[in-house]
């Protein structure tokens, strides 16, 4: 049992990163709620009239916002879907006696360490240009039409790339926890006459569900605010077709300088990112720390 | 016997395959780096029978202060990264080491700071520094990284902490040992290993981190992601240049993160996996 002694002590080491984390939330974030209510752009020096709800008005009816909403959405969800889906098959196949498994591991893991400018800009002009791109000379090379990936299917795009910086995480996270599994479990399974299949469905996935929670709340943290992906390949375009809600803000406060405008816009990107942390957190309440 | 290692051949090839496809987009973008710009957009691409040039390098660093950027991101990630752990240590210590109720509590409420949507704080953040001076300095850019690699820091080196047996130190404590001794002569050189991994998983994640570095510098203090981001505006001849810029930014941290795969699972996992 501790003392009183360490207990106060306790406290106060924990004093440094509490009221950090607290100032690093709560200054800007009333600040961005202040800007919220007035009329405020950079380029028109004015008296920053309080407006009220005004910039809400304009920014949650404004298609662009609309269709930025719906492309986060599409954007998170597609990548998780490719990046589980892969990883759990990738992980399996890791799992096997293989020759070389060291050398292969390393091969996987590597797009995780290339930072997003760097993957983006060689996806969008190595490979997905349609005229030098590999995929265009490989559609020649088999006689279609090369397709113009970022004009035709800009958001699926760069959830391609984005699913391919990902994957290796989503594999390596979902090894290391089939690699915990119960050998013996899946022997006494395999004794009692149970195929590869309902081993999969009854023995695996349930071991997997903890990974796959912690893969999902760590990857939506980062895909909810993907923001260089975007900025290096399409610059939200064409239109608003491939701009999530982090890039449509970005546009507004530091493009076109409406500081009012652009807080609103932050504010709603922290209410949509509290409802999907108090669905996360549930779920990892439920999943981590047993 | 022989079918087992007719299942490990498959496997194997199936493996290697699909591992290959992978990371082909780095292995091409490598070999590009060593190209000329012709040979690079070339319709019948090589893999490997083509004039092998160092030109690309040389015409990148002529260009652009490359070893400026390189600096400037060594600086943003380790700065931060020992900066944090000045801060996060203590925490960790505290909370692994005197759990209390509210532990759990506020282990969560600082996961919950890292879902907070950067652009969310992006205005202030921005007109604060502009104000301050802050914007476009290395200083800048190792207070925010610091601050948004925190609780990820916290956490890691909890789970670290935990699994140290407290018999350790109360064994110390018998002896007499202070609180200061306790953490220099005991703590500190049993939890070194897992406040290595803290530290390297922290410099690869502000290495590569793109929002905050490309919207906070300019001339002065961009690191290497925004080097690379100004390469997006010319378009067409220049990929065995943008390969090469590539190569020489993702290359340190590819080998640091090979070496940390390990911490890396269960520094981003939360514990959650060993």
């Amino acid at each position: 049992m501790a003392t009183t002694h360490s207990r106060t002590l306790a406290k106060l080491m924990l004093l440094p990163s509490v009221s950090l984390l607290l100032i690093w939330m709560i200054v800007p974030l009333c600040m961005t709620l202040y800007f919220s209510f007035l009329d405020y752009n950079l380029l028109m020096p004015g008296d920053n009239a309080f407006i009220g709800l005004m910039n809400y008005e304009f920014f949650l009816t404004d298609p662009a916002f609309i269709e930025s909403f719906f492309n986060t959405l599409l954007l998170v969800l597609g990548v998780l879907f490719i990046t589980i889906g892969g990883g759990i098959g990738l992980a399996i196949l890791l799992d096997q006696a293989i020759w070389g498994r060291n050398y292969v591991r390393i091969m996987v893991l590597a797009p995780f360490f290339v930072m997003p400018t760097v993957s983006a800009l060689v996806w969008k002009n190595m490979f997905m240009n349609p005229v030098n791109g590999l995929f265009a000379h490989f559609a020649e090379f088999i006689g279609v039409t090369p397709v113009d990936f970022f004009a035709e299917m800009p958001l699926l795009s760069i959830i391609i790339i984005v699913s391919w910086q990902w994957l290796p995480f989503a594999a390596l996270i979902l090894l290391t926890a089939i690699q915990s599994l119960d050998r013996e479990q899946l022997e006494a399974a395999e004794l009692d006459g149970a195929g590869p299949f309902s081993k999969f469905i009854y023995i695996v996935v349930p071991h997997l569900s903890r990974a796959v929670t912690a893969v999902i709340l760590i990857e939506t943290i980062f895909l909810l605010s993907i923001f260089a992906e975007i900025l290096v390949t399409t610059s939200g375009g064409p239109g608003y077709a491939s701009t999530n809600i982090t890039y449509l803000i970005y546009t507004q406060s530091l493009l076109q300088f409406d500081v009012g405008g652009g807080s609103a816009g932050g504010i709603v990107a922290v209410i949509i990112a509290n409802i999907v942390a108090i669905f996360l957190m549930r779920l990892i309440g439920k999943n981590l720390e047993g | 016997m022989n079918t087992n290692n007719q299942t490990k051949a498959i496997y194997t090839i199936l493996a290697w395959t699909i591992s290959g496809l992978i990371f082909f987009p780095i292995l091409w973008t490598a070999i590009t780096s060593f190209k000329t710009e012709a040979e690079a957009i070339s319709s019948s691409p090589s893999l490997f029978m083509f004039e092998w040039t160092l030109e690309n390098y040389s015409d990148v660093l002529a260009r652009s202060p490359y070893f400026e950027h390189f600096w400037n991101s060594i600086v943003i990630s380790v700065g931060s990264s020992l900066v944090g752990l000045l801060i996060a240590i203590p925490a960790a210590w505290s909370m692994a080491f005197v759990q209390t109720k509210r532990t759990k509590n506020l282990l969560m409420w600082m996961l919950s700071t890292k879902m907070l949507p950067p652009v969310g704080v992006l205005i202030p953040i921005y007109l604060l520094f502009r104000d301050t001076g802050l914007l476009d300095t290395k200083l800048g850019l190792v207070i925010v990284m610091t601050l948004i690699n925190l609780p990820i820091m916290v956490w890691m080196l909890y789970t670290y902490f935990k699994e140290i047996p407290h018999e350790i130190l109360e064994a110390a404590r018998m002896d007499g040992a202070s609180i200061k001794d306790e953490i220099f002569h005991v703590l500190l050189p049993i939890a070194l290993p897992g406040i290595a991994s803290t530290m390297l998983l922290n410099v690869i994640l502000a290495w590569n981190e793109a929002f905050w570095t490309l919207i906070l510098t300019a001339a002065n203090a961009a690191p290497l992601t925004a080097f690379i981001a100004s390469y997006s505006s010319p378009e067409g001849l220049f990929y065995a240049k943008l390969s090469a810029a590539s190569v020489m930014a993702i290359v340190p941290i590819l080998i640091l993160g090979w070496f940390s795969q390990k911490q890396l699972v269960r520094g981003l996992s939360f514990g959650a996996v060993k």
